[in-house]
């Protein structure tokens, strides 16, 4: 027969968790946080802007919070798989530091709060996009489509691309061009971006269960997509510049770090046997992620400094 | 409640000061909200 102390003890320390504040602030993926916050950002300062600069900066608080929250329903969900791939296995919930109640309930908050807070600092438009937006990256993405098809990375990488669009309907109440080209370029990135990861790490994948498309397609189908979606991208990454809210700097930019892009995609198409088909695509996945901060603090310098030149040829 | 150890108590102790200032954060937040929405006329009500 267990005592009331047998009953309890385990309870107690089972209740007690070892988590820091840091592995808190890891559950909200910061640079993944980064990213949000940066691209919304760049999405509130090419449209025109019709709140105080407060209510901005509440609204890409909430944002934020509403893109760690994600992070962290994300982290609870796959707590099985990042347990086994070497990048993840040292993630907060997998190495034990934080119960995976703690996450889902810290996520659940954070979700919710930044939600409702974003509703009240400006309109239901843009809550409502933020909750389209965390319940498209922790559900249709982690919990259906990560695990269920190789176009997981494609389809899921809308959530990703969504803050500009939040941003956007958070400071002017509705959804203008400029976002939604900001949506389609960080849209059309992912693929690319992440195919050249899951080429280098195909192995963490396989043994994690993930149909990433080198495990499923094979790496030459993968290399064939990848420069599909990078010529498809490198165009749009200079709609910006043809539609007038990217001036003759961003021109520039987007052109040259394109060539860049399809230069390394190409390479990467090309080259499929041995170490410098890992060091290829090693390039094109650091450099894509050049690729996009460029574009992005091209747009961002332009309009806050002012230095937004319009094209003569392109209006 | 079984005894913690120093460091569990650091943990917990810096724990509990995080969520402190989030609170205290969160305060701050609606206080700005309501000041930045409503504008000087927040103040102007009858006694």
């Amino acid at each position: 027969m267990t005592s009331i102390t047998d009953t309890f003890a385990p309870a107690t320390d089972a209740r007690y968790s070892p988590g820091e504040v840091g592995d808190f602030v890891a559950l909200l993926k910061p640079r993944v946080m980064f990213l949000v916050v940066f691209t919304a950002l760049v999405g509130m300062t090419v449209v025109h802007n019709a709140v105080s600069p407060v209510i901005a900066a509440i609204a890409l608080l909430c944002i934020a919070v509403g893109g760690g929250a994600s992070g962290a329903l994300n982290m609870w969900w796959d707590r099985d798989i990042d347990a086994v791939m070497t990048r993840t296995a040292r993630r907060p919930i997998p190495a034990g530091r934080v119960e995976a109640g703690e996450a889902l309930a810290f996520g659940l908050t954070l979700s919710v709060g930044s939600v409702i807070v974003l509703g009240l600092a400006t309109n239901w438009l843009a809550a409502a996009l933020l909750a389209f937006t965390i319940f498209f990256y922790a559900v249709i993405y982690s919990m259906w489509l990560k695990r269920s098809t190789p176009q997981n990375i494609v389809i899921g990488g809308a959530a990703g691309a969504l803050p500009p669009m939040v941003a956007d309907a958070a400071v002017t109440g509705t959804l203008g061009i400029e976002s939604l080209v900001l949506f389609a370029i960080i849209f059309l990135w992912t693929p690319p971006h992440f195919w050249a990861l899951a080429l280098v790490k195909s192995g963490d994948y396989a043994r994690a269960g993930v149909p990433m498309l080198p495990n499923v397609a094979g790496p030459d189908a993968t290399r064939l997509q990848i420069w599909l979606y990078t010529l498809v991208l490198v165009p749009v990454g200079v709609l910006p510049a043809v539609l007038g809210f990217g001036g003759a700097a961003y021109a520039v930019v987007s052109v040259v770090s394109g060539l860049g892009m399809l230069a390394l995609a190409w390479r990467v198409y090309r080259v499929r046997t041995g170490d410098a088909a890992m060091k290829s695509a090693q390039q094109l996945f650091g450099f894509s992620i050049l690729y996009l901060f460029l574009l992005f603090a091209v747009l961002l310098a332009e309009s806050a400094l002012g230095l937004r030149l319009a094209l003569p040829v392109l209006g | 409640m079984a005894d913690l150890t120093p460091e569990e108590q650091k943990r917990r102790r810096s724990r509990s000061i995080a969520i402190a200032l989030a609170l205290a954060g969160l305060v701050a937040l609606f206080y700005i909200l309501t000041i930045a929405k409503m504008g000087p006329q927040v103040l102007q009500r009858a006694i």
